[in-house]
């Protein structure tokens, strides 16, 4: 798979090797040029006006909700909500569903691998309803512990909130056990951070058991600041809107107003139109690909990388068997820490990420103040990880030194 | 985009000096009476420093820190101790301003004799996601010195 060339940021230059998909993904030609065709040919306000542009902004807006809808198996595009990404998505079930349905004594569930987008929205919210909020922990192989998970479910857990994939280990989570285990004990709603799933494997939201999932559209190859929650239509029907303002209305009176049908209801304010156009062109691009293809793409370069990385004397990789992972590979080296280790890469034209990944609980857990992360996606290839092993060998080298 | 181009740029970066404060820093630990104790947390990076400090007077009598981070941090915070150990307030402040100069990009600081060993990291200018590696644990001790002229 060469697809380097249709990303222009790639093509225009040939010596970086961007390993950091798992923050954001670089962008192809055809969503660029989807971006630029809605400003020249249809913007106007959607669902605003009666001309026939406006009409036109409002079927392009209505087309990019049916197709990212069925990219991630929405059987209901109406169900699909757009927002900035996954953080809004999230922060929109705690503070919609969670301020109604969370009160004192009840209990939430998150697990110590969350991304802080899908902790401290739980974390705020119980503490501002007096509930308890309640931490699952994870196996030494950085997964998530199910018989823990097992004794903290109780009649009454309210929300358990979990990541698909964990971005800071590429963790790979068993959706269907961790629905089976909290229908069996809970009547809690179930919440999946999907920053790190929609973009790397096929996903269907219809069949994966959950009441809500959220996801980003930056990390798929669409623009920032679009993103979508879906939830059922129930759940969404019953739920009040999470902000006001324009557009989520149907009639406003001096004393009172009433809602706009789904998905409208939840989107206050003029949309995010051309974004949205931007990831269905990203999503088209993906369905080219085929989503299979790109996760055995990245399979291959982890299975490599996992290779080439254990081969170097001091790495240490975090995380489960490379099998078990999506492309991610959360690693360090001796006593260089994560920020020397990336900055020496960037000397190579090697960009990673080295922190705590949002995930500040885990890095507790694991006992460090920071790794360095190489995250993989469909632009990437054997080429990318040489240079990878190459920048590491290098600062290996530079702190050799050994004080006399 | 403005990427170091260089290893010249590199081995400026990690010059020998630094890499020694980094696996021996010097006044790392605790000391046993502090009259001011900061923590201080670069959360970007989860670099984290406790810096202790004694007076004497305006004067800085003794001090140590501890915490993790990466080379730059680490080092940073050692050459800082050593050089304002028996300074005064005053006299930190000089260097504290004078070392920032050097951290922006200010190259005349570069061969000022006042900044002593800290000359060393000169080279972190030319990498600006760095900087607050280096400043982290002058920020703590302008804390200490802010607390201690509060008093």
């Amino acid at each position: 798979m060469n697809l380097r060339a249709d990303f222009p940021l790639l093509a225009n230059n040939p010596g970086l090797h961007y390993l950091d998909s798992a923050a954001t993904s670089q962008k192809p030609r055809a969503v660029l040029d989807a971006l630029v065709d809605f400003y020249e040919t249809a913007n106007a306000n959607p669902h605003r006006g009666a001309y026939a542009l406006s009409v036109l902004a409002t079927e392009r807006y209505a087309q990019a909700r049916e197709r990212v809808a069925r990219f991630l198996g929405v059987g209901d595009p109406d169900c699909l909500i757009f927002t900035r990404g996954t953080t809004e998505g999230l922060n929109l079930v705690a503070g919609s569903w969670g301020l109604e349905h969370v009160s004192r004594g009840d209990e939430i569930v998150v697990t110590a691998m969350d991304h802080h987008a899908n902790f401290v929205p739980w974390q705020v919210l119980a503490t501002r309803q007096g509930a308890k909020f309640r931490v699952c922990e994870l196996t030494p192989d950085g997964k998530i512990d199910l018989d823990f998970l097992s004794g903290l479910l109780n009649k009454r857990t309210k929300i358990v909130a979990f990541s698909h994939v964990s971005n800071a280990l590429g963790t790979i989570n068993p959706v269907e056990d961790i629905a089976r285990l909290v229908r069996a004990k809970t009547d809690a709603i179930l919440v999946c951070d999907g920053a790190q799933s929609a973009p790397h494997f096929p996903v269907s939201f219809d069949s994966l058991g959950v009441d809500f999932y959220a996801f980003s559209g930056h990390k798929m190859l669409g623009p920032m600041g679009i993103g979508g929650l879906i939830g059922k239509r129930e759940t969404l029907e019953a739920l009040s809107p999470y902000q006001t303002g324009g557009d989520m209305i149907e009639f406003v009176y001096d004393d009172h107003t009433t809602w706009n049908a789904l998905p409208h209801k939840f989107e206050a304010g003029t949309p995010n139109a051309a974004n949205a156009v931007g990831l269905a062109a990203a999503v088209d691009y993906l369905d080219q690909i085929g989503m299979d293809r790109v996760r055995q793409h990245e399979r291959a370069l982890m299975t490599l990388a996992q290779e080439r990385l254990t081969a170097i004397e001091g790495v240490q990789i975090y995380g489960p068997p490379a099998a078990e992972r999506s492309g991610v590979v959360s690693f360090t080296m001796s006593d260089v820490h994560a920020h020397d280790l990336a900055t020496i890469l960037d000397g190579e034209g090697v960009c990673i990420r080295a922190g705590h990944h949002c995930a500040q609980p885990l890095m507790r857990r694991l006992d460090v103040p920071a790794t360095a992360r190489a995250s993989f996606y469909v632009y990437n290839d054997e080429r990318d990880i040489d240079a990878l092993v190459t920048g590491i060998l290098k600062a290996r080298e530079i702190f050799s030194y050994v004080p006399s | 985009m403005s990427r170091p181009e260089t290893s010249a740029e590199l081995s400026a970066l990690y010059q020998e000096l630094i890499l020694d404060h980094y696996r021996r820093p010097r006044n790392k630990g605790t000391l046993e009476k502090a009259d001011a104790s900061v923590e201080m947390k670069n959360p970007l990076c989860g670099d984290e420093i406790c810096l202790q400090v004694a007076f004497e007077g305006r004067s800085v009598c003794d001090l140590r820190f501890a915490g993790r981070g990466c080379s730059i941090s680490q080092a940073s915070a050692s050459m800082m101790t050593q050089l304002v150990k028996g300074k005064s307030a005053e006299e930190i402040e000089t260097i504290r301003s004078r070392f920032r100069d050097l951290m922006l990009g200010d190259e005349s600081a570069a061969s000022d004799q006042s900044l002593g060993s800290l000359r060393a990291l000169s080279g972190v200018a030319r990498f600006p996601a760095r900087v607050k590696c280096a400043l982290l644990a002058w920020n703590a001790l302008e804390t200490a010195l802010t607390e201690r002229a509060g008093r």
